[in-house]
Formats: structure tokens, C-alpha cells, sequence
């Protein structure tokens, strides 16, 4: 289970509208508790393919995130991605790209006007996808 | 000597070079991670010459990105 603040989750619906007609990217930071990730901190990262079909995050924000993550005593979580144009499940791309098995990886589809949807994934060493439960507080 | 290594303070032999960390460290899918050495990048066709010293301070990143298709 994924929990997340409103106000984190606003976060990032406006950091993606934001970024259309590209996908845009950041990262997420919290705790654990058991099976309780608890997200605490939202960083909004640079798409540097500048695409609305790809991202890539700046390597140096992502850099400044996980020293700032661990300066705050929080665990680097996983992190978020935007499809402008596409459901929110992982393509062929993001799975060959999720690296992490313990990562979460959220994905906000904005396919639909005013109807953002945002999911979390779990991709396993074989590229099994896992839907995880999210609960917006 | 004492590096840092993403976070944690570790011990090991002079001479080290980033390869030989990243294959004591176990890193998974070492071909996908990105080096920071004292906050500067490490090109990977350097890996293998950079050599660490005492004090060093070295994150692994793995590369984050993704696409719609």
C-alpha cells in the first residue's frame, strides 16, 4: 500500500499538466512501515527528451533528490512519469527501463481531459507487472 | 581508506578504481548506472581508470526514464 498526500498528489497532476504536450517526471521519497510506504516528499525532475513519447530525468536533479532524500532521513521510494496521449499502465519502454524491483512506479495518464489517473506499479527482475493500491489521504 | 558510498562509510583497499566498486558492491544492472564522484559525473569509459582516494564520495544512479510506447 501506497499512501499519498493531496497535496502531494495535486503536485504532480500540476507538474505534468504543466509539462504537456511532453511527459514530464520526478521522483518520490518517504518511509516504510511494513507494507506501508508512506510518500513524504514529491521532487518535480527535468523530462530532458523534452517528449511527449519519452523521458529521461536530469541526472543532476535526480542527484540533488537523493542527497536531499537522505539528508531528510527518507527513503527514495521510486518515482512518477506522465503519459499525455496513453492509459496509465507501463509500456514495453518503461518496462525494460524499470531497473528496481522494490521501486514503485506511478504513472499519471492524462489522456482524458480533466481526468487525470494515477496508478502505481511494481516491475519485478522478469518484468512481471504488479498493480499496487494507492490511498490519497 | 574511508569512502562514502551512497551515504554509508566504507572501508576498503587503496588503489580501488569506480569498476572494481561497482562489482564489490554488487550493483545490479551496473550497465545502467550512472556514477557521481565528489558530486562530479564519472564517464563510464572512465570507470575502469578512475582510481578513489580517502574521503571520496561516490552515489550510484540508476538511470530513470521510460516511454508510452
Amino acid at each position: 500500500m501506497l499512501k499519498l498526500k493531496k497535496e502531494h498528489y495535486d503536485e504532480i497532476v500540476k507538474h505534468c499538466v504543466a509539462g504537456l504536450p511532453n511527459e514530464a517526471c520526478g521522483l518520490i521519497a518517504g518511509t516504510i512501515d511494513g507494507d506501508v510506504k508512506q510518500i513524504e516528499k514529491i521532487y518535480l525532475l527535468t523530462n530532458i527528451d523534452k517528449s511527449r513519447e519519452h523521458f529521461s530525468m536530469d541526472p543532476k536533479e535526480q542527484l540533488a533528490a537523493v542527497k536531499d532524500a537522505r539528508a531528510n532521513h527518507y527513503t527514495m521510494l521510486g518515482n512518477f512519469h506522465s503519459h499525455p496521449e496513453s492509459p496509465s499502465r507501463p509500456s514495453e519502454e518503461d518496462k525494460r527501463l524499470a531497473y528496481d524491483s522494490t521501486a514503485e512506479y506511478l504513472i499519471l495518464s492524462l489522456q482524458e481531459e480533466n481526468h487525470p489517473v494515477l496508478k502505481a506499479f511494481g516491475v519485478d527482475k522478469e518484468k512481471n507487472v504488479t498493480v499496487h493500491e494507492i490511498e490519497i489521504i | 581508506m574511508t569512502i562514502t558510498v551512497a551515504g554509508n562509510k566504507k572501508e576498503y583497499e587503496e588503489g580501488l578504481t569506480v569498476a572494481a566498486l561497482i562489482e564489490k558492491e554488487d550493483v545490479e544492472n551496473a550497465a545502467y548506472v550512472t556514477v557521481t564522484l565528489n558530486d562530479d559525473f564519472v564517464e563510464k569509459d572512465n570507470f575502469e581508470t578512475t582510481v578513489l582516494k580517502e574521503g571520496d564520495v561516490v552515489e550510484f544512479l540508476y538511470f530513470m526514464g521510460g516511454g508510452a510506447r
